[in-house]
């Protein structure tokens, strides 16, 4: 999922029809709960217990997967959510110092950070000889600067239409 | 009109590889996106057929405006000459990564022209045992770490009955699963995305012929979150397979029926452990389970299960078409085939270098990788991810193979080498892994999942110079119970680097006077 163009408003009758077909399968907890953020963003304290009822287990059960897995989130995502690599390739490129530079541009341009979320750090995107590397909503960039991610994010707003 | 190649691999991309194929297409060429040849410092590398030689010449680090500018010539400082006889290449063993940057990774024909599905055809003609025994005599070891021969594993799930869901009547439905492991959280190891991205065919052929072997009848390739571009091509890829007859009922006109389907992770480094992503894929939280029972034998919702890495199953078609024994004659000691070694990290080139092992780790650094990509000196390199040791700069010369990293106080892993100049501040990366454990510990181990926590917390006290030989010896007393008493590799294993960068940088943990910096890890 890309940005927050991409998810519909909360409903508990779309997320009811969507888990009932999931949760005839094997194993059903994981993917309900990954079905619900795929199509509204965030899983919202309702979720849980929609997904205890329609697997037929506890509430708590489900709870404890839901707090488990970092990707999924009880609140709204930010409308571009930007990541940026905290594990060690990354680090050997001035992985921390991106990091710390970006907060500070975030800092700067509050209307940067609203966009675009508390940097929630990410260990590996996979791009370890092109580092320091950046997510910004789907799209990866390599060899990232603040200005790199920056641009980015505008290129998203834009695209958007907003 | 010219046919060009662009590589669409999300590296290549992460540098503006769609940007070119954009203004290429725009300027009335046909734009053919491939996997990535594993030169990553020369992305985006744009290439085209050259009708004299018929062999494929390139241009690298290529912008759209290059292209704009007409700049894609033969006389042009980035065209690099005839692509395959680049030395970085030509110098390779390329088995797993032969098609990966020359195909169009999801087109069934291209697939096929390049010796695709002629592993599958030559492992239906031979009785499910024979193509085990293959397997085993072709010396694969699983290339997810931990090393375990893939055709014993294979063997096991081969004898063992398929049977019901745990907790279903015993009357239900049998199965056994062939599980492919792609959580790639190893920082420094990008291979399974490339193979996934790159030639998507080649580990679904791997695992069809892995079901046929051991008599499986479901498949799952359980791809990490943070690669969202793997998970789109796989996805294409299986439906693609169905269509061509290599996936669903009777596979290739044989008895096989076999399908795979992916499963997305949710940002849990641990559950690339291999019990751990059971249960992940079982919808459970991902805590690690004890063993035995083996997977083999008690797996995913309690059936047989072949659980193998990307790079062990997208091994096997290679293996079954090219030869076992060929493929056992490379390598060193009980270290056979080839490894798609990853360089990552401070290095001037990084990428894929798959070649026997054996190599060293200097060859890998210094003669493909050229060094740093800062040009200072190389002070330390992580191999095998962040459960991997830290090798002092003048320790490079150790063979790379199981069993050589182990004897030199480091392990394989997963083949990734991230590679640090003489910046680094070592106590900053022993501190990083234990908070790195303390992060992604599933919790089940009080050792991994405390001791992390209290061994960031002494590695801090030594970095501030508060009772730095007793503290020291505490470290090493927590390192040795984590070692022992924890389940997995999280635990098990987080003291290797930190050790590591204890015993070959010392004074990088005496106080500098300084307090270390709070705010790189807020």
């Amino acid at each position: 999922m890309t940005t927050v163009a991409d998810f519909e408003p909360w409903s508990a009758d779309v997320a009811r029809d969507l888990v009932a077909g999931i949760a005839q399968g094997p194993g059903p907890g994981l993917l309900c709960l990954q079905a619900i953020q795929d199509r509204f963003g965030y899983v919202p304290a309702d979720a849980v217990g929609l997904v205890a009822e329609a697997c037929n287990v506890s509430r708590a059960d489900v709870h404890g997967v839901f707090t488990f897995y970092s990707d999924l989130r009880s609140t709204p995502p930010p409308a571009i959510p930007v990541r940026l690599c905290a594990a060690e390739a990354c680090q050997a490129v001035g992985g921390r110092e991106l990091q710390r530079d970006w907060r500070r541009a975030c800092q700067a341009a509050p209307d940067l950070a609203d966009a675009t979320g508390v940097d929630e750090p990410i260990f590996c995107l996979g791009n370890c000889a092109l580092g320091p590397a950046a997510m910004v909503g789907r799209t990866l960039i390599g060899r990232a600067s603040v200005e790199s991610i920056t641009l980015a994010v505008r290129a998203h707003t834009q695209g958007s239409g907003s | 009109m010219i046919t060009w190649f662009v590589p669409r691999d999300s590296a290549a991309r992460s540098v503006g590889a769609d940007a070119v194929a954009a203004a290429l297409r725009e300027q009335g060429d046909t734009v053919i996106r491939t996997g990535s040849r594993g030169m990553l410092w020369l992305e985006p590398l744009v290439e085209r057929m050259d009708e004299a030689t018929g062999k494929r010449i390139g241009w690298g680090n290529v912008s759209a405006q290059h292209v704009l500018t007409s700049a894609l010539e033969e006389s042009s400082p980035d065209f690099l000459g005839v692509v395959e006889e680049i030395d970085y290449l030509a110098r390779q063993d390329r088995w797993l990564f032969a098609r990966v940057g020359v195909i169009d990774p999801t087109d069934p024909q291209d697939y096929q022209a390049h010796g695709g599905i002629g592993g599958l055809r030559a492992s239906l003609a031979m009785s499910p045992d024979d193509v085990v025994e293959h397997v085993v005599g072709s010396g694969l070891r699983g290339r997810g770490g931990a090393g375990f021969p893939a055709g014993i594993k294979w063997r096991t799930v081969a004898q063992a009955p398929a049977r019901p869901h745990q907790g279903d009547h015993v009357s239900a439905p049998s199965h056994k699963y062939v599980c492919v492991n792609a959580d790639e959280g190893d920082s420094g190891t990008f291979a399974d995305r490339m193979l996934m991205e790159g030639d998507p065919f080649c580990l679904l052929e791997g695992m069809t012929i892995a079901a046929h072997a051991v008599g499986a009848d479901k498949g799952i390739i359980y791809i990490r979150s943070e690669y969202p571009d793997a998970i789109d091509t796989m996805q294409r890829a299986i439906d693609i397979a169905r269509e061509e007859g290599w996936l669903g009922e009777r596979i290739l006109d044989s008895m096989l029926t076999f399908d795979v389907e992916v499963r997305v992770g949710a940002g849990s480094y641990v559950c690339g452990e291999e019990t751990a992503m059971l249960e992940s894929i079982e919808g459970k939280r991902g805590m690690v389970r004890a063993k035995p029972p083996i997977p083999a034998l008690e797996g995913l919702f309690g059936a047989p299960t072949v659980v193998n890495n990307v790079l062990t199953m997208a091994s096997v078609p290679s293996i079954m078409a090219r030869g076992a024994q060929e493929y056992a004659g490379l390598g060193i000691g009980r270290s056979q085939g080839t490894q798609v070694f990853q360089l990552a990290g401070n290095i001037a080139r990084g990428g894929i270098v798959e070649k026997a092992f054996g190599i060293t780790a200097r060859d890998l650094v210094h003669e493909f990788g050229g060094g740093t990509r800062t040009g200072r000196p190389v002070k330390a390199v992580q191999i095998g991810g962040p459960l991997g040791a830290y090798l002092p700069a003048d320790r490079l010369d150790v063979a790379m193979g199981y069993e050589s990293l182990g004897e030199a106080g480091g392990m394989l892993g997963h083949g990734g080498l991230v590679v640090f100049d003489d910046t680094v501040d070592m106590a900053e990366q022993a501190h990083f892994a234990m908070e790195f454990c303390a992060e992604e510990s599933c919790g089940k181990c009080t050792p991994c999942r405390i001791g992390s926590v209290r061994g960031a917390e002494v590695i801090d006290l030594m970095r501030r110079g508060v009772d730095a030989d007793s503290n020291e010896e505490l470290l090493r007393d927590l390192c040795e119970v984590m070692t022992d008493g924890s389940l997995c590799a999280m635990g098990g294993l987080t003291p290797m680097p930190v050790l590591s960068a204890l015993d070959n940088f010392p004074d990088d943990f005496r106080a500098s006077g300084q307090l270390p910096p709070q705010e790189a890890r807020s």
